[in-house]
C-alpha cells in the first residue's frame, strides 16, 4: 500500500472514496501513463512551464539588452564629464557673466567656449644633416647649367635643413586655409621665408576647386609635393636645374577632377613669375602659365600607377640665369607602386622616373656687364629614374640615377653632360621620425667628381597632415 | 501637340533620372561597407577603398581611391582619425563637395562613445587618437547605433528609397538581435579569459565578451616594441595563465608566432573585419567566425 495515503478515522465509504482519489492523484504524479486525463493534464502543465521558461528568456534578454543600453549611456555620460572644461568652469563667476544670456545647452555641451578651440592645425618639420664632400661645394660648377633657386649641393659638415612649421585648417564652409613657414640658413644667417600661404576652395561643383595665393605648381610629380617627403635627401638634378629645386611662386590654379574609374586630373595655372625659371614679373605680373593632366589608378590590389604631362610657359625678364625670353618647359611623370597586398607602408618597391626637355628662345644678358649680350636659343633636357625598395616597416633602401644634358651652343654651351648615383638606406622609428644615410657621386663637370656621403634625421611633430600620393 | 510631348519626355526624364542613377556610397573599410549592405542592398552603389589584409592605418591617398571619393555621393568611413593619414588627402584632391561634409559625410565611430580616450596626447605613446579607440566594429551593441544612425542618412540621400531602408534597418535589427543572444550564449565560457593582443584594437570585443587584455605585442600604437619588452611580455603571457595570442588578419603573424613558441600559447588569428577569413562574408558572419576562433583555442 502506498505510504502515503491517509489512513485518519473517518466513515468506511468516504474514507475509501477518498483514500482511492488521493491515490490516484499521486499516482498519476509519479506514473505520467497512468490514464489519458492524467497525461492530458501533465501536458497542459509542461506547456505552461515552457511557456514561462520562454516569458523569462524573454525578459532575461531585455534585461540584458538594456543593461547593455545603461552601458552604453553610462559610457556617453563619461565621455561628456570627460569633455573639455565646461565654461562655468573655465570663467571666473563675475556679474558680467551671469548678466549674459545662458548659451543653449546644446552648444555648451561637450564644447569649450575656449577662443583656442579655434587653433589651426599645427605640424613642424625639423631636420639636420652631416655631409662629406670630396668636392668643395664653394667649387662646384655644373656644366650645362648655372646653379639657380636652390640648386647645388648641401653644405660640408653640420648644417640645419629648411625647418617648417605649416598652420592650416578650414576657414569656413568654403575656403581651407594654410600658410607654410620655412626657416633656412644662408651664409651664417638665419632667414624665416613664407614658402606658401593660400586658400583652397571645398565648396566648388562638379569636382572643380581653385588655389589662390603661394604655392607649389602642381607641374611634374616631384614639384607639388613638399621635401621632407622625398625618399632622398636632395631633390633631382632635373629639378635643381629647371626649376632651382622646386618651382612656387604666387598664383592661381584651377583643378578639375573628372568623375571616371580612372582617375583624371586637369588643371592650369598663372603665376606672377618673379621666381626661377622666370624673373622680372613678365607679363604685367602673370609671367607664368602652367597646364597639367595627371592619370592613375590600381591594376589589381598589389599595383598603383600615376603619370603625367605637364607644360609651364614663362615669359621671363632677367632670370637669375640672365635669360630674357619665352621660355617652354615640358615634363613628363611616371610613377609605379606595388606593394605585397596593398600594405605600401610594411614593403613593396615604388619605381619612378621624370623627363624634361627646355626651349628657350631669347637672348641672355650678363648680370655684370650688359654689353656682353648674345642670343639664348636652345633645347636642354634632363631625367632622373629611382628604385625604392620598403623591406619593412622600419627600413627601406634606393637607389637613383640623374643625368642632365647640355646645350652645345648658347652662353652656357657644354659638350660635358652631368650625371650623379645616389643610393640611400632609411630608418623609421615610426611615421614620425626617420634618419638617412645617403651616398652620392656626382660628375657636374668633366673635371670634377664630387663623392658625398650624409647622415640626416627628419621628424614631424604636431599634426597629423596627410600625404599625397 | 509638340510642346506637350516635349513636356512629356521632360518629365518622362525627370522620373526616370533617379531610377538611372542609384546613389554612390564609398565606404574606408569592409565593415560599413557590409553594414550599408545591410541597410541599403542593392538600392545604392557601393564601393569599398580598403580590404581586410590592408592596415588601415596606413593606407595611401592613392589615385584609384581619389576617383571613388570623386564620384561618390555618401562616404561611410571609421572617423575619430583613423584615416587621418589618408582620407582628408582624398577630400581635398577629389573636390568633392558633397561628401566633405554634411548628410554625405557619415563617421561610423562618432556615432557612439569611444573607450579608451587618452587623458595625455603625447606621441611618446604611439600614434594615438585623441578621439578614442575608433576599432569600434566588434562591440555589436555599437554597431547597431551605427546602424540606427546611419538609415536616416541614407533616406536624406535617396528619398525615394526611404521607405525600403526604414524595412531593411527593421529587419536587420531583429536578426542582430538575435544573433546577439546567440553569440552572447555561446561566448559565455570566454568570459573572463586572458589574452595578448598584436595591436591595441580589441578593447570593443574585451569589454563585450568580457575578455581580459593583459598585454600587446606592440603596446605603444605604430611603433616597433623594444627587445626588452617582449622578453617582459613572455614572463607575463607565461605567469598570468594566458589563453590565446590574438592577431588580426591583415597583421604579420612573425611577432605573435614569436611569442606563442616561447611560451606555448596558441596564437588565434582573428579575421578583424569582413572579409578576414573565408566565413566572414558579412557582419554575422564577420562575429560568427571570430567567437569560433575564439572558442578553438581551448581545443
Amino acid at each position: 500500500m502506498n505510504p502515503h495515503c491517509p489512513s485518519v478515522r473517518a466513515p468506511v465509504a468516504a474514507r475509501f472514496k477518498r483514500t482511492l482519489l488521493a491515490c490516484a492523484v499521486l499516482a498519476t504524479l509519479s506514473t505520467p501513463a497512468f490514464a489519458q486525463d492524467a497525461a492530458k493534464a501533465e501536458a497542459a502543465k509542461v506547456e505552461a512551464l515552457e511557456a514561462r521558461i520562454k516569458a523569462l528568456e524573454e525578459s532575461a534578454a531585455a534585461t540584458q539588452q538594456a543593461l547593455q543600453e545603461a552601458r552604453t549611456e553610462i559610457e556617453e555620460l563619461k565621455t561628456a564629464q570627460a569633455a573639455p572644461p565646461q565654461p562655468e568652469a573655465a570663467q571666473p563667476e563675475t556679474a558680467v557673466a551671469q548678466e549674459e544670456p545662458a548659451p543653449p545647452p546644446e552648444e555648451t555641451a561637450g564644447a569649450s567656449s575656449n577662443a583656442n578651440a579655434f587653433n589651426p592645425a599645427m605640424g613642424v618639420i625639423l631636420n639636420g644633416m652631416y655631409a662629406a664632400h670630396s668636392l668643395n661645394p664653394d667649387n662646384y660648377v655644373r656644366a650645362g647649367f648655372p646653379l639657380a633657386g636652390e640648386a647645388g649641393p648641401s653644405p660640408r659638415g653640420f648644417s640645419l635643413g629648411e625647418s617648417e612649421v605649416a598652420l592650416s585648417s578650414n576657414i569656413d564652409d568654403k575656403f581651407y586655409g594654410q600658410a607654410t613657414l620655412s626657416v633656412g640658413t644662408e651664409n651664417g644667417e638665419d632667414h624665416v621665408g613664407l614658402e606658401e600661404a593660400y586658400i583652397d576652395t571645398t565648396a566648388m561643383p562638379d569636382g572643380f576647386s581653385i588655389r589662390a595665393g603661394r604655392f607649389f605648381s602642381n607641374i611634374g610629380y616631384l614639384n607639388s609635393h613638399h621635401a621632407h617627403t622625398d625618399a632622398f635627401s636632395d631633390r633631382p638634378l632635373a629639378y635643381q636645374a629647371f626649376l632651382g629645386n622646386q618651382y612656387g611662386d604666387d598664383g592661381v590654379q584651377v583643378r578639375w577632377v573628372a568623375p571616371t574609374d580612372v582617375f583624371l586630373e586637369f588643371g592650369g595655372e598663372m603665376f606672377r613669375g618673379d621666381r626661377f625659371p622666370s624673373g622680372g614679373a613678365g607679363h604685367a605680373g602673370a609671367g607664368v602659365k602652367t597646364l597639367f593632366a595627371h592619370a592613375g589608378g590600381d591594376v589589381g590590389v598589389e599595383n598603383e600607377w600615376l603619370a603625367g604631362v605637364s607644360m609651364l610657359r614663362s615669359q621671363t625678364d632677367g632670370g637669375e640665369d640672365g635669360f630674357r625670353g619665352d621660355e617652354k618647359l615640358y615634363l613628363a611623370d611616371f610613377t609605379w607602386k606595388w606593394a605585397p597586398g596593398g600594405n605600401t607602408k610594411d614593403g613593396g618597391v615604388t619605381l619612378r622616373s621624370e623627363y624634361f626637355w627646355e626651349d628657350r628662345d631669347g637672348a641672355y644678358i650678363d648680370p655684370n656687364d650688359a654689353t656682353l649680350d648674345q642670343p639664348w636659343s636652345g633645347q636642354r633636357t634632363g631625367a632622373y629614374a629611382e628604385a625604392i625598395w620598403r623591406i619593412n616597416r622600419t627600413w627601406e633602401t634606393g637607389y637613383r640615377y640623374d643625368h642632365l644634358w647640355a646645350d652645345d651652343n648658347g652662353p652656357y654651351a657644354s659638350a660635358f653632360n652631368p650625371f650623379r648615383h645616389s643610393l640611400m638606406l632609411a630608418w623609421h622609428n615610426s611615421e614620425f621620425s626617420m634618419v638617412r644615410l645617403q651616398f652620392g657621386r656626382d660628375k657636374p663637370n668633366a673635371n670634377d667628381t664630387d663623392n658625398v656621403i650624409s647622415l640626416q634625421y627628419q621628424v614631424a611633430f604636431g599634426a597629423h597632415g596627410a600625404h599625397k600620393f | 501637340m509638340k510642346k506637350q510631348l516635349a513636356c512629356v519626355l521632360l518629365l518622362g526624364l525627370v522620373a526616370a533620372a533617379p531610377a538611372f542613377a542609384k546613389p554612390k556610397v564609398f565606404a574606408c573599410e569592409p565593415e560599413w561597407g557590409a553594414l550599408v549592405t545591410e541597410l541599403a542592398g542593392d538600392k545604392v552603389d557601393l564601393s569599398v577603398g580598403t580590404n581586410a589584409l590592408q592596415d588601415v592605418h596606413q593606407i595611401e591617398a592613392k589615385p584609384s581611391l581619389i576617383a571613388k571619393v570623386r564620384q561618390a555621393d555618401m562616404i561611410v568611413c571609421t572617423g575619430s582619425e583613423l584615416e587621418v593619414g589618408w582620407l582628408p588627402q582624398l577630400l581635398k584632391q577629389s573636390g568633392n563637395s558633397r561628401v566633405a561634409s554634411g548628410n554625405g559625410y557619415f563617421m561610423a565611430s562618432e556615432q557612439v562613445p569611444t573607450l579608451e580616450r587618452p587623458t595625455a596626447l603625447d606621441r611618446a605613446n604611439g600614434d594615438i587618437h585623441p578621439r578614442g579607440n575608433p576599432h569600434v566594429q566588434l562591440d555589436p551593441y555599437r554597431v547597431l547605433k551605427i546602424a540606427k544612425a546611419l538609415e536616416p542618412r541614407l533616406a536624406t540621400l535617396d528619398p525615394a528609397n526611404a521607405a525600403t531602408y526604414q524595412q531593411r534597418l527593421n529587419d536587420f535589427t531583429t536578426r542582430w538581435q538575435a544573433a546577439i543572444k546567440r553569440w552572447e550564449a555561446k561566448a559565455a565560457p570566454l568570459k573572463g579569459k586572458k589574452i595578448v593582443v598584436h595591436h591595441i584594437s580589441w578593447v570593443y570585443l574585451n569589454t563585450w565578451l568580457g575578455l581580459q587584455q593583459i598585454g600587446a605585442l606592440e603596446p605603444k600604437p605604430g611603433v616597433p616594441p623594444t627587445s626588452g619588452h617582449l622578453s617582459s611580455l613572455i614572463a607575463t603571457t607565461k605567469a598570468a595563465g594566458t589563453y590565446a595570442i590574438i592577431s588580426a588578419a591583415y597583421q604579420d603573424t612573425k611577432p605573435a608566432n614569436w611569442l606563442s613558441e616561447r611560451t606555448g600559447v596558441p596564437v588565434v588569428v582573428l579575421p578583424y573585419t569582413v572579409g578576414g577569413d573565408a566565413q566572414s562574408k558579412d557582419l554575422f558572419g564577420l562575429y560568427d567566425s571570430t567567437i569560433d576562433k575564439l572558442l578553438g583555442a581551448a581545443k
